[in-house]
């Protein structure tokens, strides 16, 4: 069994590596058909703007074959500023390409790109999504017999390099930070990522995927085989085996294949389970026009993404508690309750760590509502400023600071270091407006069961939120807290049957004063003495 | 300004300062050599399989004590004057006090047995033992043709010595277990329980030996501890022996004082001992007369709790005396949890039934005695299910019926959601045993909340 796991491991780290290097193994050779094939489907204004650039590019990249994305890349972009200077220096400001200059390398790396990846696409996908999965599942599988009877075993995670902040914890952290910075930041660069994908996206919807495509694949896929792990490991407890589906549902079918589909029928790609303001470009003016123009279907995604702010949240988390979402539907969460699972242990539980997260998550959400205002303001009046602040620019921010660096970069690549919901905990605005609701307004609470609590500190250790639950616990009182996701773990890992997870009469929900079971005897002269005084 | 000393930082010591300083300014001084903070000793074993760091076992941050003012004292007290009312220090200078809390806690039990101090011979109870077992034992991730600890024997049968078991099985060492009684926890558990705890264990792959004592243990040419003997004069050769007999008061300082001890300290029912204002709490504790249903000395963490709670009543506010209510307590045998309720002794007493149940797969089961006359209940053990203390509290409270608990066990019930239920099938059984047609009532709400009345 021992040898399956570290069989197992070998071929997932043979796919990891594969994968990694995948992004130096195209050649790029740029042609005249292959510029124009990369505008195709362009209304006439944008691709004539575009291919009035043709020469300016092709004459640098003309005859030469790069051995690398990197080089191609820096040719296209030199290209694209010398010209863009002429441009600018002609003031024929409507004939610059204002996009980003690796954005506009990309868009050439898709028709330039040659190799083994494109030739042999299939071999490419087995080699890397093929070996990985095969590669997981005989690392985790053998678990169902090497830890014997259904229970929760935490050994030796606080002695292993992997989950300590130890040196693979710091390389999975490097791998994980440079994957997200390449695939937000650089999109040329992973044109052999995305190359990989390319052909499961056209069986799905008929056109190349690209780097966002990659990344739902690659999403769901990591997410399926944790989810494999998540049910060994927490096999004798239905609450994690049916929360793990759910997750792991809404993220293939919702967040995945049926956003997918619609563009395959030319609908907009709509994510039906993501809520506003953690989806933040709900208001964004393409996004309303979209849709506006799309009729009856669109007017109904504008319609239910409306309802899910103002009545799905409140209703939902008054019965359920915020959980409902964020650990039963969310893909951000989803991600974090399966492959953050083994790093929950590193949230940081001091007192001075929830001071910055409650400052941190309530600011992003006020960034959010004030960006979205802008927007907003800005779709109804046509102002496109307010006191010199330009709500794109606003948006701009919002999208790179927010959107980007805090939710991808931080938000999973800080997995291995700061433990599994950093996001969610410190960042997301849906997250705080759920949270809100669920501290004064629910029925959800982590019941602690009277005089049972012996301090020990599994429920702190394994919080992923960084809540100190036994603070609470050995007190004898309830935890209700905004940022509790209720992924039900406290309750998994109490050695002694302290904490459950309810949804009760709101009544006495919050104890703050709670009687420890047996303690009668003081509470009772202890109320002689205040009537006297 | 009084000065209030308190030696022992743990679970009880710690309880008592924590209320006197919500209710007075007194100078309070926590003396401990043990460790400098405070933290909760059952967790150690999670501390060695790696679960937790210590950090993660410290219930309150280390600026907690500076901020409350609690002056901490790192150091041993070697000796009491209670006539000069001072301490004397093993390393610092002495401290006198107006007050003086007694909260030592317990150290293991050892019999005499010929070799138990042998190096590679321990108890399991303080931070020192668990430094001494890291010592004895390999590193966590030792490759097998490194691990130079292959068997390691323990001697006798109940919580401590499971969990040193499931801590030592971490790091793949050998487990032989000897249990003197002839099942598991013995002088706790009734028959059916001790059997059924007992195949869980051997299901963990440990070596479990019931009716079998330890005669006395051998060393090797290094003076190390090789080998056990038993009392059947077989020779059991590990490299560890684990001494997990129970434990004691930690009074052995106090002997030969003024202070009148007997196994403990010994205290009224107000936690005072024969020296006025010293009071003893805790593990080292022992009652001249045991509140009602309890025993006179009580080694488990809540208890240690209501005494410093207690005691801190007693010294800021209004003599209060130790009333610790209905029995109950929890413990885990590797996968499966153990709750109980009230009484259920390892005999079943003499004008008392009992009911026994246990599922098809044998990981949970439950015992519950009730009086035969009056059907009232008297006691449950819980093995694999939770229960929701705070019901059994108010049933035993009441004075219910066997008959009432099991038709409303739905409320009592605490596991998590999603759970299997098995209140009907114990309800089945139970008609079936007993003669009675008991119908399942559906849980509510509004008589789990309610304080009052239960229909």
């Amino acid at each position: 069994m021992k040898q399956i796991k570290f069989i197992g491991l070998a071929i997932l780290l043979g796919g990891v590596g594969v994968f990694s290097s995948a992004l130096f193994i195209p050649s790029f050779e740029l042609s005249e058909v292959g510029y124009e094939e990369a505008f195709e489907g362009y209304n006439d204004d944008n691709r004539s703007r575009y291919m009035a650039f043709s020469e300016a590019i092709l004459s640098q990249t003309e005859g030469k074959t790069y051995p690398s994305v990197f080089a191609f890349s820096a040719d296209v972009r030199g290209a694209l500023a010398k010209r863009n200077e002429v441009l600018k220096g002609e003031e024929k400001w409507d004939e610059v390409i204002w996009d980003k200059p690796h954005e506009f390398a990309s868009l050439l790396a898709v028709p330039a790109a040659k190799g083994p990846i494109n030739e042999s696409t299939g071999l490419f996908l087995f080699l890397t999504f093929g070996l990985a999965i095969i590669g997981g599942v005989m690392f985790i599988l053998p678990d169902v017999i090497l830890q014997g009877k259904p229970g929760i075993k935490n050994d030796h995670i606080f002695h292993h390099p992997a989950t300590n902040r130890g040196w693979i914890g710091w390389v999975v952290f490097a791998w994980l930070v440079s994957f997200y910075v390449l695939l937000y930041f650089f999109p040329d660069y992973v044109i052999g990522w995305s190359m990989i994908t390319d052909p499961v996206s056209m069986l799905l919807k008929n056109a190349p995927g690209g780097r966002w495509f990659l990344y739902g694949t690659l999403y769901c896929t990591v997410m399926t085989v944790m989810a494999i792990r998540m049910f060994v490991k927490y096999r004798g407890n239905r609450y994690q085996i049916f929360r793990t589906s759910s997750v792991l549902f809404f993220q293939i079918c919702f967040a995945f294949l049926i956003p997918e589909i619609m563009t395959r029928f030319g609908a907009p790609g709509v994510d039906l389970k993501e809520i506003w303001p953690l989806d933040y470009d709900f208001f964004f003016d393409w996004n309303l026009r979209s849709k506006l123009e799309y009729g009856t279907l669109g007017i109904f995604l504008l319609v239910w993404g409306l309802l899910l702010i103002v009545v799905g949240v409140p209703v939902m988390v008054y019965f359920f508690g915020k959980r409902w979402y964020c650990s039963w539907v969310c893909g951000c969460g989803g991600l974090a309750e399966t492959l953050g699972d083994p790093y929950r242990q590193l949230s940081d539980k001091s007192i001075k760590s929830w001071k910055i997260e409650r400052y941190l998550i309530h600011g992003v959400l006020v960034f959010a509502v004030f960006m979205t205002g802008m927007t907003l303001f800005t779709y109804f009046s046509g102002v496109t400023e307010i006191a010199s602040i330009s709500t794109n620019d606003i948006q701009g921010t919002y999208k790179f600071m927010i959107g980007s660096v805090f939710a991808g970069v931080i938000g999973t690549g800080f997995y291995p270091a700061m433990g599994s919901r950093v996001w969610c905990r410190f960042g997301c605005p849906l997250a705080a407006y759920l949270g809100f609701v669920q501290r004064f307004k629910s029925r959800f609470r982590i019941t602690t069961n009277g005089g049972q609590c012996i301090s020990c500190g599994n429920c702190s250790t394994y919080c992923e939120m960084g809540i100190d639950v036994r603070w609470y616990a050995q007190r004898g009182q309830n935890i209700v807290r905004s940022s509790c996701v209720g992924c039900g773990i406290c309750s998994a890992v109490c050695p002694r049957g302290v904490l459950n997870l309810e949804n009760g009469p709101e009544e006495d929900r919050i104890n703050e004063n709670p009687i420890l079971i047996g303690k009668e005897g003081i509470q009772l002269s202890l109320n002689v003495t205040s009537q006297k005084g | 300004m009084r000065t209030i000393a308190i030696i022992g930082n743990g679970i009880s010591g710690v309880t008592a300062a924590r209320n006197i300083r919500k209710k007075s300014a007194d100078r309070i001084l926590i003396i401990s050599e043990e460790t400098p903070h405070f933290f909760s000793r059952t967790a150690l074993m999670y501390v060695y399989m790696g679960h937790m760091k210590f950090e993660h076992t410290k219930p309150y941050e280390d600026n907690f004590w500076r901020k409350n003012n609690l002056e901490l004292i790192n150091d041993r007290v070697n000796e009491v004057d209670f006539d000069s009312r001072t301490l004397r220090m093993k390393s610092s200078a002495n401290l006198s006090y107006d007050a003086l809390i007694l909260a030592t806690g317990s150290s293991p039990n050892k019999f005499g047995w010929p070799g138990q101090d042998l190096p590679g011979v321990q108890g399991l109870y303080s931070f020192q033992d668990l430094q001494t077992l890291e010592e004895n034992t390999h590193g966590p991730l030792v490759k097998a043709s490194e691990r130079t600890v292959k068997t390691a024997v323990i001697v006798g049968g109940g919580l401590i010595g499971v969990e040193l078991a499931e801590m030592l099985l971490t790091r793949n060492i050998k487990i032989i277990f000897l249990v003197r009684e002839d099942r598991f926890w013995g002088n706790v558990l009734p028959k059916e329980e001790g059997e059924f705890v007992a195949r869980h264990m051997v299901d963990h792959h440990i070596d479990l030996r019931l009716n079998s004592e330890m005669e006395s243990i051998e060393a090797d040419s290094s003076g190390k501890a090789c080998a056990v003997i038993t009392k059947d004069g077989e020779r059991i050769e590990c490299e560890i022996v684990g001494l997990t007999a129970g434990v004691s008061p930690n009074i052995k300082f106090l002997k030969d004082t003024k202070l009148e001890t007997a196994r403990g300290i010994l205290v009224n029912a107000f936690l005072e001992t024969n020296i006025p204002n010293v009071y003893a709490i805790g593990d080292c504790a022992q009652f001249h007369v045991a509140p009602e249903g309890r025993r006179p000395i009580e080694q488990v963490w809540y208890t240690g709790r209501m005494m410093g709670e207690t005691v801190a009543s007693t010294i800021t506010n209004k003599r209060t005396e130790y009333r610790p209510g209905n029995w109950f307590n929890s413990a885990k045998f590797f996968d499966i949890e153990y709750q109980t309720y009230g009484m259920v002794s390892a005999r079943l007493e003499e004008g008392m039934e009992d009911f026994y149940w246990e599922d098809s797969t044998g990981t949970k089961c439950i015992k519950i005695v009730f009086e035969k006359e009056t059907r009232k209940f008297i006691g449950i053990n819980a093995f694999g299910i939770r229960m929701r203390h705070e019901r059994f509290d108010f049933w035993l409270n009441k004075k219910c019926t066997v008959d009432h608990v099991l038709t409303h066990l739905p409320d009592a019930n605490f596991d998590p959601e999603f759970s299997k239920s098995c209140e009907s099938a114990i309800l089945v059984e139970f008609n079936a045993q007993f003669n009675t047609d008991l119908v399942p009532k559906k849980k509510s709400w509004k008589r789990i909340f309610s304080k009052t009345n239960h229909e």
